[in-house]
């Protein structure tokens, strides 16, 4: 495998910008093209914290190490400028944008993934949501909902996953996609997963939770544990099922 | 480079109506106001001894007003009035054809899209250029059911009794020291009578447009919607940019009769160097409806609360208003709702946005009468901030003298969130979007009212000026 790996983070540290408090210390993390990874590990680890680095948030300043999506150091770039080229963050916590449809949310979107001068054919467009919605099993009248604004928590979880579906990003993060589901609704969740990753098998996951029950749907190639800022464990899918049982006790000791 | 430089550097090309007409007008008065402009107002117009009187009456009755010491800055504005043209002819008489109207202003309103809107969506078109209005018209099925569409002039002239009737009764001279000052010197406006029954389907539109520099616009509208009508009248204006300061007084008298419902929408585009301070006024007779839909995008500083008086018993009006306000301007409107009968009910939204060192004041009342039993009000404003030199105020007064009546009032101010930035970005919009999306989406409960065309013009205008938001 002497293949560019999708996403490389090197001995990442970071903290909130305008504070001291170091949340990364330390992280490594390698995924080659294709794979599903799961980083699981403990409330406060830092989990959401590197998703939203790597997505580009501003409030959070790396101040040593790297992050190289397909060789380029991403670091520098804006959250939209990393969005085009591929990259996807399924948030933890989605956020309400009232007053504007999720068909014109994703319209200007999918736009703003095109080249500069080419134009999103409505027609086109419309299609695709269709058929991106019925793969997810959601209702058409959907699309016309205000994004996020009076839904229930397992309605956001599944507006990004209809977000990924549409946008077809190369590498998708997903930050606890399956807190606050019912089982049906992540199974769901988790099929339409399965269905994009089968579509496009180069498509690279990375599943973030602390919990197994999302795993037991879509098993992933490397399971790694982060606890403290750091990943402090990686294996198999058999690392999900003892973190299951024994719980992040073993990985308390002080750093 | 500080972000207000940046945006700054951007307004004035972005506002895209200025562009300055070369033409001679026919007459001009001096600059100032004062007895001899009233007069020649008058006689330029061959009116009845009576709207002189009237209009004396009023200058004397602006003269002994003090300048408001509320709402926006007015410290510079009586060196401003010294030297701005009160009245200012642009063509000899009003036309019925666009053919008929002299080329660079047929062309005005051309590049306007003015021509175009009446073909389409409008019944009937009024345009305003200067101090009078150079062309109206009416289509005809319309006019063969009696509904009357003209300058407020030919109102006087065509239907004196109609006009005296109503003139003046809604918003007296004495109002305020602006509704005086419109009062001594009015020129222009519509003048509009919607028979018994009659609704008209498409709306009817007025358009006004200064061009010329150190100029005073002073429409005065007055509409009659009898009983049981219902239309939809549109109001839309724009100047070309002077670094010297231009100043708009218009006055707007509307009487809803019982049954029926009257619209009246505008759609504020004033450049930056403008004063615009409006009067409207509706009265509401039983169970008619009145909608001000008000959207103040332009000026330098705007003072307009439009008004309903709910008179009759069942009576309904709502004002709704959008704000938007740019570097250095100031916008300070709001809506006026006065319970003055049983079982009224109303309504006030509003929602400004204010960017770089823009500032938005909600200014409201809502003022329920004893015996105004079974009346019920409610008054929500919010307010969006876009950078953290913007600023809002609320004045909310409620004055309520009925025990039976139910009044709510809410109150929001939101900033534009990173979270909302970072969430949109992440999507692939670059920040100029992100912002662009999040304000339509703030406007969205109002600009969904508006005919189709004008939403979109609206949310074009707030895309343009989001552009350059971003430092
Ligand atoms: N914006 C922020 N401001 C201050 N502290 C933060 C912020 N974001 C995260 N933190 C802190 O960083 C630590 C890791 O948070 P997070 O990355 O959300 O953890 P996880 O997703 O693993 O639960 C926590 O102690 C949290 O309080
Ligand atoms: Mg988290």
């Amino acid at each position: 495998m002497s293949e560019i790996p999708i996403l490389e983070v090197k001995n990442l540290h970071a903290k909130v910008a305008d504070e001291d408090t170091e949340i990364l210390r330390g992280v490594d993390l390698t995924l080659a093209k294709g794979e599903i990874h799961a980083i699981m590990g403990p409330n406060g680890s830092g989990k959401s914290t590197l998703a939203k680095i790597v997505a580009g948030h501003p409030a959070y300043e790396p101040t040593e190490g790297q992050v190289r999506y397909l060789g380029q150091d991403v670091l520098e770039l804006d959250p939209d400028e990393r969005a085009r080229l591929g990259i996807f963050l399924a948030f933890q916590y989605p956020v309400e944008i009232p007053g504007v449809s999720i068909a014109n949310f994703m319209r200007t979107a999918m736009q703003a993934h095109l080249d500069e001068g080419e134009e999103l054919d409505l027609f086109d467009f419309q299609d695709q949501l269709l058929e991106r919605m019925e793969l997810l099993d959601m209702d058409p009248s959907f699309a016309e909902r205000h994004v996020n604004d009076g839904f229930s928590g397992g309605e956001k979880k599944r507006n990004e996953i209809l977000q990924m579906a549409v946008l077809r990003p190369k590498l998708a993060v997903m930050d606890e996609t399956d807190s606050g589901l019912d089982i049906d609704a992540l199974q769901v969740v988790a099929n339409g997963v399965k269905k994009l990753h089968a579509e496009d098998p180069e498509m690279t996951v990375l599943i973030i939770t602390h919990y197994q029950r999302l795993l037991n749907y879509i098993q992933p190639d490397h399971v790694h544990v982060m606890v403290g800022g750091r990943i402090v464990r990686s294996g198999g899918p058999e690392l999900a099922e003892e973190l299951e049982t024994e719980g992040y006790e073993q990985f308390r000791a002080p750093a | 480079m500080p972000q207000n430089e940046v945006v700054e550097g951007l307004g004035l090309d972005q506002y895209k109506y200025h562009f300055i007409t070369e033409d001679e007008p026919v007459f001009r008065s001096g600059r100032g106001l004062n007895e001899k402009v009233v007069r020649e107002i008058s006689a330029q117009k061959d009116e009845p001894q009576w709207m002189l009187d009237f209009r004396l009456k009023a200058l004397k009755i602006y003269n002994a007003k003090p300048m408001p010491t509320w709402g926006g800055d007015l410290s510079n504005l009586e060196a401003v009035l010294d030297q701005i043209y009160f009245y200012v002819r642009p063509q000899e008489k009003m036309e019925r054809s666009w053919d008929d109207v002299p080329a660079n202003i047929k062309d005005t309103f051309e590049k306007l899209g003015i021509p175009e809107a009446e073909q389409k969506i409008l019944a009937g078109v009024g345009a305003q250029y200067e101090s009078e209005m150079v062309y109206h018209s009416l289509k005809e099925e319309w006019d063969a059911k009696g509904v009357i569409f003209d300058s407020i002039e030919d109102g006087l002239k065509n239907h004196p009794e109609l006009f005296r009737e109503h003139f003046g009764t809604v918003i007296p001279s004495a109002d305020n020291k602006f509704a005086a000052m419109n009062s001594a010197v009015w020129s222009g406006g519509s003048f509009v009578y919607i028979p018994k029954g009659v609704e008209l389907d498409t709306p009817l539109q007025a358009y006004f447009r200064v061009n010329q520099e150190q100029m005073g616009q002073f429409e005065r509208t007055l509409i009659i919607a009898d009983e049981g009508a219902k239309a939809h009248y549109i109001e839309g204006c724009t100047a070309p940019v002077y670094s010297t300061e231009s100043f708009h007084s218009g006055v707007i008298e509307i009487i809803v009769k019982a049954g029926a419902h009257f619209r009246y929408t505008t759609i504020q585009n004033w450049s930056n160097n403008m004063y615009n301070l409006v009067t409207q006024r509706a009265l509401v007779h039983e169970h008619a409806t009145m909608e001000w839909l008000d959207g103040n995008l332009g000026s330098k500083l705007t003072m307009k609360y439009p008004s309903c008086f709910l008179v009759g018993e069942g009576a309904h009006g709502s004002v709704l208003s959008i704000a938007y306000s740019g570097d250095g301007q100031h916008q300070d409107t709001g809506g006026k709702v006065v319970h003055a009968a049983p079982n009224t009910s109303s309504q006030i939204i509003s929602k400004s946005i204010s960017k770089g060192t823009g500032r938005s004041t909600y200014r409201g009342l809502c003022k329920v009468y004893e015996g105004s039993v079974n009346s019920r009000s409610n008054v929500e404003c919010d307010a969006l901030l876009i950078h953290p030199t913007s600023r809002t105020d609320t004045y909310p007064y409620i004055e309520i003298e009925e025990k039976q009546a139910n009044v709510g009032h809410e109150a929001t101010v939101s900033k534009v969130g990173d979270e909302q930035l970072f969430y949109l970005m992440s999507r692939g919009m670059s920040e100029e979007e992100a912002m662009a999306m999040i304000v339509r989406g703030f406007i969205e409960p109002i600009a969904k009212l508006l005919p189709l065309e004008y939403a979109v013009e609206l949310n074009r205008l707030i895309e343009l000026e989001m552009e350059g938001s971003v430092g």
